[in-house]
């Protein structure tokens, strides 16, 4: 049918007095990773939240999968997986069971069987049977974004996947998400750290002050700004490269 | 919609396991839901029991209708600390973007709240059995003490289900129990009402406890419940309708 993922027009929302979305526009294509990149409080949340049918806009129109989002939510729903800003894991249960609860509520005729295929993709098969509240950062983000991936839906939202990460569990999280977009899957990224949207992203929009004031692919974006003058500088490590040469070295060992 | 009205019972499954593991694992629970009802019962009736004078030659079972209650109260604040952390730790929007019965996820934790009350009710049933609770109640009694519980237990768990919906921090989610759990106390749960000073005693007779552990004694002894039944079936029924009217108006301010 359509080649376009989400397709977003005119999209307005205040809270009470603050004017948060006004008149968001944009299109993602189908397979593409899309980032949108803004500062705290621009409101990317509130896009993501009116996109997975968790929030209604006041006017402007929003279609996923070519389902209005309004009018439709059940079949958005039906099609998308959302991995919210703080990790939506079950803290009691275990990862394995966390899989499997989301499993069934999928309907899947075999909610084990799925359990144990994401748990060995995602590198949790040791810790499938204790309870993700000893989980490091890491881990929970991964066991989050695999019970997003549980019926493999066309599109997922993941908003700020890897605020308060370090930067190891950082670097598995992109790794995770260009899998995900090689095989076929939306991503919808929300970030504020713009070397993320850069590592990953085939369209970048960015959101200031309620609007996409610039998208493009990264190339289009370098074109709209001063063009790169040539400086001779001295390059030092960043002290996140020495981090991950220290720690890289150690694994070696 | 037809897929997600079809799997209403199965989602409704799902979420009542999810959160009778949450009870099953949190020793904290546990040891609050039952095994404090037990230790008052045993307080009442081992230490305190020989100086009070209830005017029945068995006190267990004078004194079983209102341990009940008060496990009642005290579980289901757990139910408005469950609902509470759902809330804050993003699975209700989890579950809400997901194609299922939406409903499903508030009405698992009013379900797995009668489960859970039901399992220590019976607990505690049997423990009192064993301290020598005994009753010539019969099958229709039986269940209409049944009723006039699931009823008390569905009202605190709608008054549960505002404080867990519109609590700001996890004290606030469950402090709102503790006055609930001390309700029974200044009532004609553990004494007689006629040994309390008047103004106390006008509170003791006039609140919802007093009505309802009175008919559960008449109805666990086989004495005529007279008014009192009537009374406490309008108190739980009118907390409910209350209490859900203002839980769902919360509910719906956060989804």
């Amino acid at each position: 049918m359509t080649e376009t993922a989400i397709q977003v027009k005119g999209l307005q929302k205040s809270y009470k007095k603050l004017h948060v979305l006004k008149g968001v526009d944009f299109e993602v294509e189908k397979g593409s990773i899309f980032a949108l990149l803004g500062s705290n409080g621009a409101g990317k949340t509130t896009i993501v939240k009116i996109l997975a049918t968790l929030l209604k806009q006041d006017s402007g129109t929003a279609a996923v999968n070519g389902f209005d989002v309004a009018s439709k939510p059940g079949n958005v729903r039906q099609s998308i997986s959302l991995t919210g800003q703080f990790a939506a894991v079950d803290e009691i249960l275990t990862g394995r069971e966390n899989l499997i609860m989301i499993a069934k509520l999928r309907h899947l005729t075999n909610p084990r069987q799925v359990a144990d295929d994401l748990l060995k993709r995602f590198g949790l098969t040791d810790a499938a049977d204790r309870r993700v509240s000893i989980y490091s950062g890491g881990m929970r983000r991964r066991l989050d974004i695999a019970m997003s991936l549980v019926g493999k839906p066309q599109l997922i939202f993941l908003d700020e996947p890897t605020t308060g990460l370090d930067p190891e569990a950082r670097i598995e999280v992109w790794k995770t998400v260009k899998e995900l977009a090689d095989s076929g899957t939306t991503v919808f990224l929300t970030t504020q750290y713009l070397d993320e949207a850069e590592q990953l992203a085939d369209w970048i929009a960015i959101l200031h002050e309620g609007r996409i004031i610039a998208g493009g692919t990264l190339e289009d974006l370098k074109k709209l700004f001063p063009p790169a003058k040539v400086e001779y500088i001295e390059k030092q490590p960043t002290l996140e490269e020495i981090f991950l040469a220290i720690i890289g070295k150690k694994e070696e060992k | 919609m037809e897929t997600v009205k079809k799997h209403f019972f199965s989602d409704m499954g799902v979420m009542l396991g999810r959160s009778m593991r949450h009870i099953f694992r949190s020793m904290d629970t546990i040891i609050t839901v039952a095994i404090t009802p037990i230790a008052l019962m045993l307080l009442f009736v081992y230490v305190l029991g020989g100086a009070i004078h209830s005017g029945s030659d068995n006190y267990v079972n004078y004194l079983l209708p209102g341990i009940l209650l008060i496990a009642i109260a005290s579980g289901i604040a757990y139910t408005a600390f469950r609902l509470f952390t759902d809330m804050q730790r993003g699975i209700f929007e989890r579950f809400h973007s997901m194609p299922i019965a939406r409903s499903t996820v508030l009405w698992g934790h009013v379900l797995t709240s009668l489960v859970s009350n039901f399992i220590s009710v019976a607990v505690i049933i049997l423990v009192a059995l064993i301290m020598g609770f005994r009753s010539s109640a019969g099958l229709l009694s039986w269940l209409a003490v049944a009723v006039i519980l699931v009823l008390f237990t569905l009202a605190l768990t709608w008054l549960a289900a505002i404080a867990g919906l519109s609590a700001k921090s996890v004290d606030g989610a469950s402090a709102f129990s503790y006055p609930l759990i001390f309700l029974p106390f200044i009532s004609s749960a553990f004494v007689p009402t006629e040994s309390m000073p008047s103004a106390v005693r006008a509170f003791a007779e006039n609140q919802p406890v007093t009505s309802i552990v009175e008919s559960i004694r008449a109805l666990l002894s086989g004495q005529p419940v007279g008014n009192d039944i009537w009374v406490a079936l309008a108190w739980c029924v009118g907390i409910m309708l209350v209490a859900y009217f203002f839980a769902m108006r919360a509910y719906k301010k956060r989804v």
